[in-house]
């Protein structure tokens, strides 16, 4: 039998871009350790529905941690206070009895506010448009196992493959820097074969869209890393860099 | 396949670039630090003109010096340029802070030393002008403080005017306090500049980031023993 929880929690309420935000307080009476924390959310606004108030926006899609989609703070944490997980995947079980909990948006100026805790993350997209990519003919599918990878390499593309873009990375960074994401869509591809030809200019690309879009320096904080649903490493950054610099020498 | 669109200069003011600045720069004032607190040892040899044989060798070495002053000028003023810069972004990039913030713990590196860079950053500025205002423009052979060496030579004495001034508490244990600060700026300096030169991998950075926290500590350690060691021996 699972156990009955209540939980207060101060969510982040703003009604529009423009409107300013406070936080509000509500009580949840009937949740269950098993729920995940969006589902703890789905009951707060079955509840508010019910007393005819506006529901809490958040975004959320899949709710097994792959999408990418959902992302707030939860107790001053990205995704809540358990590692590697995605605020889908963190259930209430995580917390106590009669705890009490701050809710808040991923906040960055390159992130604004639609409404309550669902931020635009549509900066991420135009980074990946910059040069996220590796430029191909396409034609006739290539034979498989045409160009050898090590297995090294094809795990690590892999661990850099594994970035949801939730903007995690952003909102836990004390400088709200953007150098995860942008370093982990730049790795994915040139740790490969295929996308080490265009590495210095991807690299370029990318950064430099990041800087436009307005998010902060990176600090080495690796705070980033701690937050990421999928762990990914900061020794990206440093490969990012790498391959930045590069770019000024190539011909 | 078409050239980045970058140049050198460019590449310095990007978001990589100015880490590299801020990691160069870093690294010429570390290897300032570690020098000058080998020299300031000297005055714990037996040898009672060790210190002021040592200082004045270095004031002989002419445009070499001068060279290497200039250099280390241009270190703490780009270091203290871009350090500023990122700060203003910081703020630029998150306009409404958290009500309810913390850190998610390791593998964050994000830690005392790590946030308040930007203050013992500040601190050590002040700390060197009014270092540079005691000791290297503080009284000199006009003055009356000469020594003579083993040679000879007459030259500033420099081991006077440190054992007065570490005579004084202030002095004595304010000195510490900074170094202790500047250990704490070591700690989070190091690897990152490391890290923002993109010599990282998964393998070497716990090695790195433990190396960062022993070089700092060393020293941190290395410059308080000695004003620590005149006041009490005084």
């Amino acid at each position: 039998m699972a156990k009955n929880m209540t939980i207060n929690l101060r969510i982040w309420r703003q009604k529009s871009p423009e409107t300013p935000g406070k936080l509000v307080d509500y009580t949840v009476s009937n949740a269950s350790e098993h729920m995940s924390f969006l589902e703890l959310l789905d009951v707060l606004n079955e509840q508010l529905i019910a007393s005819e108030d506006d529901p809490v926006e958040f975004d959320s899609d899949c709710r097994e941690g792959i999408c990418g989609s959902c992302g707030v703070m939860v107790a001053g944490i990205a995704h809540g206070p358990q590692q590697r997980t995605a605020v889908c995947q963190l259930h209430m079980r995580s917390f106590k009895d009669g705890d009490t909990i701050t809710v808040e948006p991923f906040r960055a100026r390159a992130f604004p506010i639609v409404r309550d805790l669902v931020v635009d993350r549509s900066a991420f997209d135009r980074i990946i448009a910059a040069h996220g990519y590796v430029s191909v003919k396409t034609g006739s599918a290539p034979d498989a196992n045409a160009i050898p990878i090590s297995k090294d390499a094809a795990e690590e593309a892999m661990d850099f493959a594994a970035c949801i873009g939730c903007g995690a990375c952003v909102a836990a960074c004390p400088n709200g820097s953007a150098s995860l994401f942008t370093a982990a869509k730049i790795e994915h591809l040139a740790l490969l074969p295929q996308g080490q030809v265009e590495a210095s200019q991807r690299a370029v690309a990318m950064v430099d869209q990041m800087e436009a879009e307005g998010f902060g320096d990176c600090s080495n904080y690796a705070e980033c890393e701690a937050v990421c649903p999928k762990g990914i490493s900061v020794s990206g950054i440093a490969s990012m860099r790498r391959a930045y610099m590069k770019g000024v020498f190539s011909k | 396949m078409s050239r980045p669109d970058v140049t050198l200069v460019s590449a310095l003011m990007s978001p990589v670039g100015r880490k590299v600045l801020t990691g160069v720069t870093g690294i010429g004032l570390v290897a300032f630090v570690i020098v000058h607190m080998i020299g300031n040892l000297s005055y714990l040899s037996p040898d009672p003109q060790a210190y002021n044989a040592y200082a004045h060798k270095l004031m002989s070495l002419g445009w070499l010096l001068y060279t290497v002053e200039i250099g280390l000028a241009l270190c703490f003023l780009l270091h203290a340029i871009v350090g500023v810069s990122i700060q203003v972004r910081r703020r630029q990039a998150r306009p409404v802070g958290y009500k309810a913030y913390k850190s998610s713990g390791s593998p964050s590196r994000s830690g005392y030393s790590a946030r308040s860079m930007i203050f013992t950053g500040i601190i050590l500025l002040g700390f060197l002008i009014l270092h540079l205002n005691s000791f290297k423009f503080g009284p000199g052979e006009a003055e009356g403080y000469t020594a003579i060496l083993q040679s000879g030579e007459e030259v500033r004495d420099l081991r006077r005017l440190m054992t007065e001034k570490f005579r004084e508490p202030l002095y004595a244990f304010g000195y510490p306090v900074v170094m202790v600060l500047l250990g704490m700026h070591m700690r989070h300096g190091v690897w990152s500049a490391l890290q923002s030169l993109g010599m990282m991998s998964r393998r070497l950075s716990p090695y790195i980031y433990a190396f960062a926290a022993l070089l700092g500590a060393l020293v941190a350690i290395g410059f308080l023993v000695v004003p620590l060691y005149i006041y009490f021996s005084g």
